[in-house]
């Protein structure tokens, strides 16, 4: 590894490193779980690296938070082979890959405008997730293409 | 009936749909006995939108069962004019009925809703998403005519927003039947109803001219297309000529054939057809009572 990039990979202190992002997914991924940089802490985000598995990657790190399982869960729909570290005292503690969920509730917005999530309704949007892509529980909507398109605003 | 609520076609089993038409059958054959049966029993009207036909089935079909209803009335003059949400009137009218049937534009309100009440909630169609109480007397009349299995089905018109249809074809999946789609390209099934029949191993068959198939039919249900739409009227024009029908169309038809059409029709079935022995669409709607009539049964006896 070159200094340059290991510059660019350097060790964080207390978080979360999520590797093999598709490369060019990795603001998505923030958006996904509506991380903006906004709260203060630190982040990293490289993107476009060669990578052997996926071509070029993106990688994500977030300095004193360490992602929840729903929030892994919902990563899979935008990076399936991604890798979650999470990191304590600057070790990697643990390992794992991303599973996809049988459904993601709150996250995206269904783009059916006539579909009663999108109403001022006490309810949040609910999707199944199918082989590929996902479905609004409430209107049956399936959403393939571009599913980061339509993370709700957080 | 295992289920709460009646919210779509897709909850309905074989045994479900079987359960509901036998049902509906004992109960055509002698009404009187199911007069008194839910004497006392109150029916939620919930319609956010006007529905004459599917509210006065289903008011007919409580009152025919000894029972009444509440309505809620037209929304302009109710408190989701200002501004209440879906979720809190239900959970208010949930508290003056035994069940309640709701018809709304939103698509998914119907599921929404159920989600909110404990009361059996029916889904009396939710924008172009589901009508399965629809489906149900569809299928009663169906199987009345033409038996349910080894059966060849078209369904013609407005298929994309067709919940008559996207319901309707997704029961017809339950049952051994060849379905026929015919439309014009625009108004071609959704990915959605696509996608489910593909699950249940159906195969599709698309076609945009009746001819293709009319001769091969069974059943052909046809709906309605609707001017509204298309962008501009000039298209709308070019293609629903092409689907409507009239006697000299059936002559090419099967003698067995019957022809459905959930109603309101505007001009897809020519007044001729009425009076030929292809015509169902009136026995079809008349079969909404007793089908809805086994429905409530069923759903108020599981409280
Ligand atoms: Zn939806």
């Amino acid at each position: 590894m070159s200094d340059n990039q290991k510059l660019r990979v350097s060790k964080i202190h207390n978080g979360t490193v999520i590797d093999h992002i598709a490369g060019g997914q990795a603001l998505n991924v923030l958006a996904i779980l509506g991380i903006d940089g906004t709260d203060g802490e630190p982040l990293s985000i490289v993107m476009n690296v060669p990578s052997d598995r996926l071509g070029t990657k993106d990688i994500v790190k977030i300095e004193g938070r360490e992602l929840s399982e729903a929030e892994v869960d919902v990563l899979s729909l935008i990076a399936p082979a991604a890798t979650i570290n999470i990191i304590r005292d600057y070790d990697v503690v643990e390992k794992h890959r991303v599973s996809r969920p049988e459904t993601v509730v709150g996250v995206l917005e269904c783009p059916n405008q006539h579909c009663i999530t999108t109403e001022n309704e006490p309810i949040e949007s609910r999707f199944e997730v199918l082989d590929e892509g996902v479905r609004c529980v409430y209107c049956d909507t399936i959403i393939r293409e571009d599913l980061a398109a339509h993370i709700l605003a957080g | 009936m295992r289920h709460e609520h009646i919210i779509s076609a897709k909850q309905l089993s074989r045994a479900d749909i079987e359960e509901v038409l036998d049902h509906a059958a004992e109960i055509a054959a002698d009404p009187e006995a199911y007069a008194d049966r839910h004497a006392g029993k109150l029916l939620g009207l919930l319609f956010f939108e006007p529905s004459t036909r599917t509210k006065m089935s289903f008011t007919a079909a409580i009152k025919r069962l000894g029972g009444d209803i509440v309505d809620m009335g037209p929304v302009e003059y109710s408190s989701v004019k200002k501004g209440e949400s879906l979720a809190d009137t239900v959970r208010v009218v949930e508290g003056y009925a035994d069940a309640l049937v709701m018809r709304h534009p939103s698509e998914g309100s119907a599921q929404m809703a159920s989600e909110f009440v404990d009361v059996p909630l029916l889904n009396g169609g939710d924008g172009a998403g589901q009508h399965p109480t629809q489906t149900l007397l569809d299928l009663y009349t169906i199987r009345e005519n033409a038996g349910l299995d080894d059966l060849t089905i078209g369904i013609m018109g407005d298929l994309k927003y067709g919940r008559t249809v996207h319901s309707l074809a997704h029961a017809l999946t339950n049952f051994d039947v060849h379905q026929h789609f015919i439309s014009p390209e625009s108004l071609q099934l959704p990915r959605s109803v696509r996608y489910d029949l593909h699950e249940e191993g159906a195969t599709i068959r698309e076609h945009t001219a009746l001819e293709e198939v009319l001769s091969s039919l069974d059943v052909l249900y046809v709906t309605r297309i609707q001017e509204e739409r298309f962008p501009d009227e000039n298209e709308y024009r070019e293609v629903a000529g092409e689907y409507q029908i009239d006697a000299g169309t059936l002559e090419a038809a099967s003698d067995d054939l019957t022809v459905m059409h959930p109603l309101p029709r505007v001009d897809e079935i020519d007044h001729d057809v009425d009076d030929t022995e292809y015509a169902t669409f009136f026995e079809q709607a008349h079969n909404g009572v007793p089908v809805r009539m086994a429905l409530l049964d069923l759903l108020l006896e599981g409280q």
